[in-house]
């Protein structure tokens, strides 16, 4: 016995037609930037024939984009520098997230505030002092000074998420330990840390695309092209006044976006976690 | 919490290490208050480096008359000052506004509409949920060039679509009030996912038996929404928008590719124009001054995020 016609007609009309109008609404610019990058310049700058198809595709702007563009540079800039900062950060917020989690010292909680308070720091309050800093410190113009400024945002959102992380581990196997005689020390990285793996890899992940997608400082401190990431490279060499290089704009677009698509896809479960972990803790 | 409670839960070995040498590192480390600061060290070292120095210091340079390169003088409040009286600030201080009013309605509403329709069950759901996070996690700047090449004033796509049903389109980036309007409209393309997202998984912990329950006393849709849904998902709508109203009130990128403030200087945030003006042009002490105008908005968000998460936990 199926489904009466009318009630398919009601699903239809109240779920598959939303669905696959958002869907469009979302992903369309995505469509838009692929179809462009393989369009020969003759299509893209015809008005009259239909934009929504390619007559005869091209890998052109892709060839320009890695034979006349430092974009092979900027790609491998931005993996080192979202690697680096990923690695530092951890480094950083898992013996944070710990203590915040485990021990009772005086000021704890306070820290523990002080480091969400910047957590909900915007880069664009602190971006002008901030390169002044750099220049002292002589990082001006090199990926260093990305390297240990990301680590800024992404220490905060990732000793946030890793308190909740510990906290939902049940203290008795490190309690257990100590009762046998390991230290403390050993407790955290024998015992806390392979359970906490899951959170410690959705806030490697959350890191890493942080990085990667990070706008604002990258313009800042950096000018010298080669030492370019692949948003501000992309956006600043690719157009040259009021000349757009639109095919290759497009291609370059899709690439720098392609890494982290693909991150996302294999760890979505590990990255709505991240995600919601600050609403879902409140 | 008392003290009491931590040291009932402390493992009874510590006690008698303690006692006998207490100064020796090793046992040192044993001590929670000793270890816990040491763990805490690098990242707080960190942060005051390159967020409270950066800060207290931008609040100085705010202060001052500084150029780039150049040492400034300490000239009091006059940057704010000759802020208030500048037509492109004041213009820009209702934009700031403005931008974060409208998009946060739009993305609230678009994100609790997304998230209700994809709690159904359907085909290639897993996907659909994926591919709806998208425009969200994608670096903004390159999905905002897709923009820009769709809002082209000659090769809009846009454009291309409404003359064929014979309206002809604006030049989205350069006659007023358009330029807004396709600012706010791809901000909240980007951020409807994030809101959508977040409300579904808020969403996926809600006891099905209510909904059950609900339906067996009659209720409707939109009743079971506004009763059940909407109630229970209200800690995760209220930390969302506190987050994303400090993300926006602070944007930067979505103007700077697509608009970079203009045309004449109409669709400037605070970010953006504290960038033009402090780097570009120089003068970085009015550039701070501007940029510190973010900081009362933070600290509302900051202190409505803290007062709402206290009272939770008190309840």
């Amino acid at each position: 016995m199926g489904p009466r016609p009318a009630a398919v007609l009601d699903r239809f009309i109240s779920i598959y037609v939303p669905v696959v109008v958002t869907l469009v609404l979302l992903l369309f610019p995505f469509y838009w930037m692929a179809i462009t990058s393989i369009k020969p310049n003759a299509e893209l700058f015809d008005t009259k024939a239909n934009p929504f198809i390619v007559l005869k595709p091209t890998l052109d702007h892709y060839r320009y984009l890695f034979e006349r563009t430092l974009f092979a540079n900027w790609l491998l800039n931005t993996t080192v520098v979202a690697s680096l900062s990923t690695l530092i950060s951890l480094a950083l917020s898992v013996p944070a997230g710990y203590a915040l989690a485990r021990f009772r010292f005086p000021g704890g909680t306070f820290l523990g505030w002080a480091i969400f308070v910047t957590y909900l720091v915007p880069q664009t309050l602190l971006f002008l002092p901030l390169t002044q800093v750099i220049n002292w410190l002589g990082l001006a113009n090199t990926i260093w000074s990305l390297v240990l400024t990301y680590p800024t945002f992404l220490v905060p959102f990732g000793s946030w998420l890793l308190i909740g992380y510990f906290r939902s581990i049940p203290k008795d196997l490190e309690e257990s330990a100590l009762v046998d005689g390991a230290s403390r020390l050993q407790a955290l990285i024998k015992i806390a840390l392979p359970l906490a793996l899951p959170g410690i890899l959705s806030v490697g992940i959350f890191s890493f695309t942080l990085s990667w997608n990070e706008f604002i400082y990258a313009l800042v401190f950096i000018s010298d092209p080669a030492n370019k990431t692949v948003p501000v490279g992309v956006t600043s060499e690719l157009i040259r006044g009021d000349v757009f290089f639109w095919g290759s704009l497009m291609a370059g677009a899709l690439l720098g976006s392609v890494p982290v698509a693909l991150i996302y896809s294999f760890f979505v479960e590990y990255f709505v976690a991240g995600l919601t972990a600050g609403a879902v803790k409140g | 919490m008392a003290e009491k409670g931590a040291l009932a839960e402390a493992p009874p070995v510590a006690v008698p290490k303690k006692a006998v040498r207490p100064w020796h590192p090793r046992l040192l480390l044993e001590r929670e208050e000793v270890l816990g600061y040491l763990l805490m060290l690098p990242a707080l070292g960190l942060l005051t480096v390159f967020v409270v120095y950066p800060f207290l210091y931008g609040i100085w340079l705010s202060l001052t008359d500084s150029r780039i390169g150049v040492p400034g003088n300490f000239v009091g409040l006059r940057n704010f000052l000759e802020l208030t009286r500048d037509s492109i600030f004041q213009q820009t201080f209702r934009n700031t506004f403005l931008y974060t009013g409208v998009t946060t309605v739009f993305k609230l509403i678009f994100g609790l509409a997304v998230a209700v329709l994809l709690n159904n069950t359907f085909p290639l759901k897993r996907f659909v949920r994926a591919a709806v996070l998208l425009p969200w996690i994608v670096p903004t700047v390159l999905s905002a060039l897709a923009w820009l090449w769709m809002f082209d004033s000659t090769f809009s796509v846009i454009n291309w679509v409404l003359a064929r049903f014979g309206i002809k389109g604006p030049v989205w980036l350069g006659t007023n009030p358009w330029p807004m309007i396709s600012l706010m409209a791809v901000n909240i393309w980007r951020g409807t996912p994030f809101y959508a997202i977040s409300f579904l998984a808020g969403m996926q912990v809600i006891n099905q038996e209510l909904y059950e329950a609900a339906a067996i006393d009659g209720a409707s849709r939109w009743q079971m929404f506004r009763h059940i849904t909407l109630p229970l998902l209200k800690s995760v709508i209220i930390i969302v928008l506190l987050l994303s109203v400090i993300l926006t009130f602070s944007d930067f990128q979505l103007i700077y590719v697509l608009t970079r403030g203009g045309p004449a200087n109409s669709t400037h945030l605070f970010a953006t124009l504290a960038y033009q003006v402090g780097l570009p042009s120089g003068e970085i002490g009015l550039g701070a001054a501007i940029s510190l105008f973010i900081f009362p908005a933070l600290c509302v968000t900051v202190f409505l995020t803290l007062w709402y998460m206290r009272r939770q936990e008190l309840d």
